[in-house]
């Protein structure tokens, strides 16, 4: 007799999609983006990127081998990504010990301490970067600008984020037609001239991603399209009713971590709802978030807190908003 | 656009090698095993002894209630035995032993049924000749049929729909059924229209077999009120609730029946029993098999004799492959795997599907990366991935208030999981113990 026939409940057969496969389909994504950030920002890109990702995974090693003493999961691509995306959160030319500190918050506080992949409420890599933020602000808000710095990773030229233009300009009176011309154009935004973290150059070459991951079934069309259709609205207003003193939607759209935020961290399967109408829920509430902070708040950019609020709102979500379930509500002919 | 369910659904593999393969008559085998316990409900009562000889279609286990059926002899023979033996379902069950006799030659002579169109029997004798025949849901389900078209109040039943869908990946056998039996399936339609007053029938089929669509609108083209629906390819079609919202977009209450929305809902292989049933007085004895695997070279469908062993079968297509490792008795995403092939095929084997090392063993369980996707496929609109962990933590009761109990163990929510976890497994699980504690409050 070779081996034993086994013996095991249906279904038999498995469709070819896993964890891995996935995560890896994320990592693709993210190419473009992280090509334009190497474009823009040359080396000093590559080394945040290399630093966050090689200190994620190192730590997430080092926490279950020698703290946790559980299986080892470094090779299922979870913190590899989380590595990448703490980066690309980040202003280039940022010290790299704070980098390293910023993947020991993501990894260890913010995924492993809550259970690991799939238990953690809030998305590592932007718990990683609002650390760094309320930690060091003033590092965080240093952003080398421009493709003439690509060369050199020690003088670099920092100036503000076009937000962060905007936000101080309206804040001492200046009117949007005087700060036209400070700020990039839809055209340099969309391609990624411009200053921000890493990743959040280009906002083509992230939507060239998000549009990949939709078309693999990685993601759905809920999250990124209601949380910008959201902020477009919401910002659409506020620009109509006064448009001297609040930029326009496209603006908003395309400047900050909106892109990045919408397709990429909101996104994230693990902290987001797992209904459609939840997410749509979770989506306005982001967008909303995001731009009452933009608008109304001290801080320039609201996209990492508003998700991570949001992402504290996920169990209510899944709580609340399950699917229709079949023949729920539905009258028998039978008297 | 093509009908389908709106909500959830898998495509997996289709793999239906054998849909040109003709339907081979398998001979009578050498000894036959009758289990007494073929269809759900009530195991029929051993009407014979042992050294009894038995005839072709004689009643050898009556009906045990109202939800049983009657089992016939599939050959003549004598009776040798009347043993505990392990069937389909992995447990030992009651079975009769019967030995073919050789030299009887209606053992091996092919059943000749010409075509016959004209209905003379009365309703009443149609719904007793159903009942008396022993024919049982072959779909898969074996839910006795005569039950399913007692109707107490029938004026509100407007439509009979009848599956043709064979949405289980690799089976073939309602396919080439269809294919080769069209007419009769026609009349079969007729006779339970007559039979219960139903002016409306739709047949659901899959478009994956546009030949069988092709050629049962040819066969139904005099009778108007018969037609044939072309559904887009998703699994679970096949199932009475996804097929009736498929087709008729009527939903069927939760907890409730077909029936509750003015429908009947046979399987077309259910359908040519009745035909030969009503008109030729022929008990459920045989039915079409498919035997097939990626290694199974000579895969075909078969008409085999219900209680003939899977073995008998298996070596007809040249037996085991080299590295078998997972035998199915039906389809890969509800059949049930068995032990050894010394099992009988019985009235709800509508396949034998033969699996290799590659893809037997389930890969190891990740944990949950709450991506959703068992609740976007789950066609019933539940939540795998929380009535699982529910189950796994024994909290039942909560498990029946988010609806454990109206899953239809389709597996689409085990077949998509991206970590490997085993949903199905839990969920049934927690079905079963739900089951029991309201059983016990009652």
């Amino acid at each position: 007799m070779a081996d034993p026939i086994i013996i095991s409940a249906s279904p038999h057969v498995h469709s070819a999609r896993t964890s891995k496969k996935m995560m890896y389909d994320v990592l693709y994504a993210l190419i473009p983006a992280f090509l334009v950030s190497i474009y823009v920002f040359g080396i000093s890109a590559l080394i945040l990127t290399s630093v966050a990702v090689i200190s994620c995974i190192l730590f997430e090693y080092l926490i279950q081998k020698y703290l946790l003493k559980t299986e080892i999961t470094i090779t299922d691509g979870s913190a590899l990504i989380t590595g990448i995306l703490l980066a690309f959160n980040l202003p280039s030319g940022l010290p790299i010990w704070m980098i390293i500190v910023g993947s020991l918050i993501a990894i260890g506080v913010a995924k492993l301490s809550f259970g690991g992949l799939g238990y953690n409420i809030f998305n590592p890599a932007l718990v990683g970067r609002v650390f760094l933020l309320v930690s060091f602000p003033i590092q965080m808000t240093s952003w080398p600008t421009g493709i003439e710095n690509n060369t050199t990773i020690v003088d670099v030229v920092t100036g503000a984020t076009p937000l962060g233009i905007i936000k101080e300009g309206l804040m001492y009176g200046e009117t949007m037609t005087e700060l036209s011309t400070k700020i990039p154009s839809t055209m340099e935004l969309l391609l990624g001239i411009t200053g921000g973290s890493i990743g959040e150059m280009s906002a083509l070459a992230l939507l060239l991603g998000g549009i990949f991951l939709i078309v693999r079934k990685v993601i759905t069309w809920h999250i990124p399209v209601t949380m910008l259709v959201t902020m477009a609205v919401m910002t659409g207003i506020f620009w109509l009713v006064n448009p001297e003193q609040y930029a326009d939607p496209l603006f908003h759209l395309l400047a900050g971590g909106a892109i990045l935020g919408a397709f990429f961290m909101a996104t994230d399967l693990v902290t987001s709802p797992m209904t459609k109408k939840g997410m749509v829920i979770f989506a306005i509430g982001i967008g909303i978030i995001t731009v009452v902070i933009r608008l109304f708040g001290a801080y320039p950019e609201g996209v990492s807190f508003a998700i991570l609020i949001m992402n504290a709102f996920v169990p209510l979500i899944n709580t609340y908003f399950k699917p229709r379930r079949f023949g729920n509500n539905i009258k028998s002919k039978i008297v | 656009m093509l009908k389908t369910f709106p909500k959830g659904g898998v495509h997996p593999e289709e793999n239906k090698f054998t849909s040109s393969k003709a339907i081979k008559r398998m001979s009578a085998p050498k000894v036959v095993y009758v289990p007494i316990a073929q269809h759900i409900g009530i195991p029929s009562e051993i009407v014979v002894d042992r050294k009894d000889k038995v005839e072709i279609g004689q009643v050898v286990a009556k009906s045990g209630g109202f939800v049983s059926s009657n089992i016939h002899s599939p050959v003549a023979g004598t009776v040798t035995k009347l043993d505990m033996m392990v069937d389909t379902s992995g447990y030992k069950k009651q079975c009769i032993v019967i030995r073919t006799d050789q030299k009887n030659e209606a053992n091996f002579e092919e059943p000749n049924f010409p075509l016959k169109k004209e209905i003379t029997m009365n309703q009443k004798d149609i719904l007793q000749h159903i009942k008396d025949s022993g024919i049982v849901g072959l779909g898969g389900a074996t839910f006795p049929s005569h039950v399913k078209l007692d109707l107490k109040n029938d004026n509100h039943v407007d439509c009979l729909i009848i599956n043709g869908v064979e949405c289980e990946p690799y089976l073939t056998a309602d396919h080439r059924l269809m294919l080769e039996k069209a007419d009769e399936i026609i009349v079969g339609i007729q006779i339970l229209m007559h039979a219960l007053h139903i002016h409306e029938a739709v047949i659901g089929i899959e478009n994956n077999k546009k030949d069988a669509v092709a050629v049962l609108k040819k066969a139904a083209k005099d009778d108007s009120r018969i037609k044939v629906a072309a559904l887009k390819v998703k699994y679970p079609q096949g199932s009475e609730k996804q097929l009736i919202k498929a087709i008729l977009k009527r939903e069927v209450p939760k907890g409730g029946l077909p029936m509750d929305v003015g429908v009947i809902v046979h399987n077309v292989g259910t359908i040519f029993a009745i035909y030969q049933a009503v008109q030729y007085d022929q008990p459920l004895i045989e039915r079409v098999v498919t035997v097939t695997g990626k290694k199974i070279e000579n895969a075909s469908n078969f008409w085999v004799k219900i209680g003939t062993p899977i073995k008998d079968l298996v070596e007809e297509v040249g037996g085991l492959p080299e590295g078998t490792r997972k035998i199915v008795n039906g389809g890969p995403m509800m059949g049930k795997a068995i032990k050894n092939t010394d099992v009988p095929v019985t009235k709800g084997t509508s396949g034998i599907l033969v699996i290799d090392e590659e893809e037997a063993s389930r890969q190891e369980a990740k944990n949950c990366i709450r991506c959703g996707q068992c609740v976007f496929v789950c066609p019933m609109g539940l939540e795998p991935h929380l009535l699982m962990n529910l189950s796994e933590k024994g909290l039942y009761e909560r498990a029946a208030s988010e609806d454990v109990m109206t899953c239809i163990e389709c597996g689409s929510c085990s077949y998509v999981c991206p970590s490997h976890r085993p949903l199905l497994d839990y969920i049934r699980f927690g079905k079963s113990i739900v089951k029991k504690l309201n059983t016990a409050k009652n």
